[in-house]
């Protein structure tokens, strides 16, 4: 676990030996492309995911040629249905010069986009030993947690909720677990809607939190993204600071239950 | 006689006293045409229940009993089950079309954002064995007929890709004879030069010719079943090997157990009862979703439109308001899906169904054969082979890549790698 006690001002994000100020990892897909930068500027983001099959082009829009130079890139497999295919594309992404980090999504459902905790592991390994910075997207199970951080992975990427869904932290209970017993910071991904979810989800101790539709869908992309960025500022400050105590009903009991013990 | 289909049957004057007396017979006498169930001899069968399933839901959705308080019932839920889907096509949902357009806008928006493809399909062939009544193709039409050579399909992927394409549907009439899979697949072996995307709509096929069109590079099959009501479709097909209803109704599946990464599906609304083969067309996706959960499904929504020798062809009672209301319900019932929306639709129409539902437009559209460079250019090419229907929206590929921006969606012309 993160040392919790850490000044701010070392409070870095650590993935693969790379340092990161920012905790808000920022997709780019489902908006316009010239909206991507101003959307890096006012979320402060130093990390953004790209589909690489939407680089897969020659148009005169390429998504690369939209992201802000300094931006680590963080190209996905997306379109993979077996570690197989995740494996190639992360390779393609290396030679189309991506970089060396990579956000493995396989999906064998095309419905949910429920990703395939069975296969990720596979191609985590994999692309750790070819020197890949690995971040799997994944279900969060912590068994399935254990075997990523033992392939190789930089961090664990559980989902909150389906893909674009908006529903926040569905999967809450089981994301604390994984915050609680892996060694690797922990990145919620995936369904988070509102900049209070991503703030919720800082304060349980995620290390950091990537958002796309919530962002993409709003009404004005940079200053939703802005938003998420306060948030996730908040949501770890608190997390540092340590939350005070929630009383579970009014005040507490002046004579406590174990006042008899002497 | 066949009365209702009376407004289809052209006679051309060039067809021997002997193919027009058979082609009469086939029109008028049921007795003289082949059996529509029965698959042909190198037909393969495959193991699949959802015909039956699609056919008995088909039959006992009886629309008229459906009332508002369905509909309301159905747009008040987060998810849309298949009751719900059918009250949405209902005639009792025509009143709730805004509301139900504003919760596909949304449900469209989770899943795709604001993206829209444009895709162009090219027509290498227009040779065909089958009697489609409606269609500017079938064999008994008097059409100038064309194959594109290799050289002549490279030259007009060419002329396509300069012009910013970077995915193609390859089309051919339904012959086997003239455009055989080797054929295609050599079309397709070409098109990978020029395009990072490939689908087809040929004929269906067997899994091995799939399997060999996957691998030429191919990812995506389209195959429209025109209509799910096999009795009408009877009626309509009168010749040729896509009489056979169930083999053409299995060609997805068949598509997809050869690797294939998704599939394209269809109804052509107007044919026959347009509520019912809507219902049909989804549940169709619906279960080889359920069996397939990886696959890729799309669909698309022609409606009739006027052919060449026969311009009283029109899509009857399906307006732009069932239409609209049909794409709303399928984006409810569907969230997932792609919707293409051809160019047999208006302007006006797809730049307004793809704020709300649509995903894919086509656009630099020619359904004959090799006449890109003149459509694009304006230089004469007298040897174009005719085309299949007359569109409605011919914008080119920047004036669709501008209209689309202009309309606050981010246009995308490949978000594909063949792997």
């Amino acid at each position: 676990m993160e040392n919790k006690i850490q000044d701010k001002k070392e409070d870095k994000l650590i993935l693969g030996g790379h340092e990161f100020n920012s905790r808000f990892i920022l997709g780019s897909g489902k908006y316009n492309v010239n909206l991507i930068k101003a959307a890096v500027e006012q979320g402060g983001a130093e990390i953004i995911t790209l589909a690489l099959r939407r680089a897969n082009t020659e148009n005169k829009e390429n998504i690369l040629d939209f992201i802000p130079k300094g931006v680590t890139l963080l190209p996905n497999t997306s379109g993979a249905r077996n570690a197989e295919e995740a494996v190639r594309i992360a390779r393609l992404s290396r030679e189309m010069g991506c970089g060396d980090f990579v956000k493995i999504e396989i999906m064998h459902d095309a419905k949910y986009l429920l990703p395939d905790n069975y296969e990720t592991v596979k191609a985590t390994e994999i692309l750790a030993k070819e020197g890949f910075v690995v971040m799997p997207y994944m279900y969060p199970d912590l068994n399935v947690a254990r075997d990523l951080q033992n392939a190789g992975a930089a961090c664990v990427m559980p989902l909150a909720s389906p893909i674009g869904s908006n529903n926040g932290l569905s999967t809450k209970a089981f994301i604390q677990i994984l915050i609680d017993e892996i060694d690797l910071p922990i990145i919620v991904d995936a369904g988070i809607g509102k900049p209070s979810q991503a703030c919720e989800a800082m304060e349980m101790g995620a290390a950091a939190v990537m958002a796309n539709t919530a962002i993409a869908t709003a009404g004005n992309v940079p200053a939703m993204a802005e938003a998420f960025k306060k948030a996730i500022e908040a949501g770890r400050s608190a997390y540092l600071t340590g939350m005070g105590r929630v009383l579970a009903r009014g005040g507490s009991a002046s004579d406590p239950l174990t006042g008899f013990l002497r | 006689m066949n009365e209702e289909n009376q407004v289809y049957f052209i006679d051309s004057d060039q067809l021997p006293p002997a193919a027009l007396e058979r082609k009469h017979k086939l029109e008028q006498d049921p007795s003289f045409r082949t059996d529509y169930m029965k698959y042909l001899d190198d037909m393969e069968i495959i193991d699949s229940d959802i015909k039956d399933k699609v056919l008995k839901a088909m039959d006992e959705y009886d629309y008229d009993s459906y009332t508002a308080a369905d509909v309301e019932r159905a747009l008040s839920k987060e998810t849309c089950n298949i009751e719900d889907f059918k009250a949405l096509l209902s005639p009792a949902a025509a009143p709730y079309l805004e509301q139900m357009a504003r919760k596909a806008e949304n449900e469209t928006k989770k899943h795709f954002g604001n993206t829209v493809y444009i895709f162009t399909p090219i027509y290498i062939a227009n040779y065909c064995q089958n009697y489609c009544i409606y269609c500017g193709f079938n064999c008994y039409n008097n059409i100038h007929r064309k194959k594109l050579s290799f050289e002549e399909i490279e030259h007009e992927m060419k002329v396509i890709a300069d012009t910013g394409m970077e995915e193609i549907l390859i089309l051919t009439g339904e012959s086997r004879k003239y455009s055989d899979v080797e054929y295609i697949g050599e079309s397709v072996k070409i098109a990978r030069k020029y395009f990072k995307n490939i689908g087809i709509e040929i004929y269906p096929v067997n899994v091995d010719e799939y399997r060999y069109l996957h691998e030429c590079g191919v990812d995506y099959v389209t195959v429209f079943q025109e209509t799910y009501n096999p009795v009408k479709y009877e009626t309509l097909h009168l010749l040729g090997h896509k009489r056979v209803w169930p083999y053409r109704f299995d060609a997805q599946e068949r598509a997809l157990m050869a690797g294939m990464r998704g599939a394209g599906f269809s109804a052509l609304l107007g044919l026959d009862d347009f509520r019912k083969d809507a219902l049909a067309t989804a549940l169709h996706v619906y279960y080889l979703n359920r069996k397939y959960p990886h696959a890729e499904l799309s669909l698309s929504c022609p409606r009739l439109r006027p052919i060449i020798n026969n311009d009283k062809i029109n899509p009857r009672d399906v307006g732009e308001k069932q239409l609209c209301q049909v794409l709303c319900a399928y984006r409810l019932f569907l969230p997932f899906v792609g919707i293409t929306v051809s160019s047999r639709e208006s302007a006006q129409f797809r730049n307004g169904i793809t704020k709300i539902c649509a995903t894919k437009v086509s656009a630099g559209v020619s359904t004959g054969i090799g006449d890109h460079e003149s459509k694009y250019t304006g230089k004469e090419d007298g040897d174009a082979g005719d085309e299949q229907f007359e569109i409605n929206d011919n914008r080119s590929f920047d004036r669709m890549y501008k209209d689309m921006e202009d309309g606050g969606l981010q246009p995308v012309v490949n978000e594909y790698i063949y792997v």
